[in-house]
């Protein structure tokens, strides 16, 4: 999906100059913590947010995510939107909280950044099971390292 | 016949201990240089997490760190060495979740516990030593894998 379908869905108003609406979305995400979102979030992602920091834009950095989302109306301060206009980066505020938020894009398809159907598919290596030896080196690779 | 490896990198910063406005800035740095002599994204990506959490650290509980980033032929090395309170029980700091940060750290998004657990996620390899009042020496050695 493109970033200007996100930004109609979530009814969103840009608050940086550049908006980079043609860029693809391949997945979301969402968290108000940063380690989580470092931990969790997908290259290429776009952030969903309650949280103004400059702290957000430079996660968003280190993980090359393509756009913000700050829930609930809320802005950053100008220090945060000026680094992110200094990085290109688009900001967006949206009136939606962030639960709703989150369910409006999962209802139009766009995927989480993890598949939690399936508790064990991040973590498991089956003993024995010499059919799949690789299951755990490639997508897994970096939860069997924890 | 192997070649003349390449010329090993090294680069020298400065972390400010309790300055939030600028906090991110080394890694950004650090990030930067990476992109320009053409580490792996997936390599930038696992630096960049890592040393933004370890910078964290450093502002978040620190006075001041001395930061050394060294590129070698297949490794990148980042030396985080602070002077600060130390940490107590570094088993415990491993673990998700335990944390000593403050409220006010918190509401910043950071202080979930989560800090060395991605260090230790990020990096191939990683030493802490500590010293309680003194400081903290993290150093993080990450192959340049190409794209998996």
């Amino acid at each position: 999906m493109l970033l200007k379908d996100l930004v109609t869905l979530l009814k969103a108003v840009p608050m940086t100059s550049r908006n980079g609406t043609d860029t693809v979305i391949d997945n979301a995400g969402a968290s108000d913590l940063m380690s989580d979102v470092l931990a969790f979030t997908k290259p290429g992602s776009a952030l969903l947010t309650g949280l103004c920091s400059s702290q957000v834009i430079r996660t968003a950095e280190m993980l090359d995510l393509k756009a913000i989302f700050f829930v609930r109306n809320k802005k950053p301060d100008a220090g945060a939107i000026a680094l992110a206009e200094e990085m290109g980066l688009p900001l967006f505020s949206s009136p939606y909280p962030l639960y709703e938020a989150c369910g409006i894009l999962y209802k139009a398809g766009i995927p989480g950044c993890l598949d939690a159907r399936d508790p064990h598919d991040h973590w498991a290596i089956a003993g024995n099971d010499l059919l799949t030896p690789d299951h755990a080196s490639g997508k897994d690779k970096d939860q069997v390292k924890v | 016949m192997h070649g003349p490896s390449p010329a090993k990198l090294l680069y020298h910063f400065h972390i400010v201990g309790q300055d939030f406005t600028i906090a991110g800035e080394v890694s950004s740095k650090i990030r930067r240089i990476l992109q320009q002599i053409g580490a792996s994204p997936d390599t930038i990506r696992r630096i960049s997490v890592a040393t933004y959490e370890a910078e964290m650290n450093v502002v978040i509980h620190a006075d001041e760190a001395d930061v050394t980033l060294e590129a070698d032929a297949g490794i990148i090395r980042i030396t985080i060495a602070d002077h600060g309170p130390g940490i107590p029980d570094v088993e415990k700091a491993k673990q998700p979740g335990f944390s000593t940060a403050s409220e006010e750290i918190r509401e910043m998004g950071f202080g979930a516990g989560m800090g060395l657990p991605n260090i230790l996620r990020c990096a191939d390899d990683v030493s802490i030593d500590t010293v309680v009042g003194e400081g903290t020496r993290i150093t993080m050695e990450f192959l340049n894998s190409p794209e998996a």
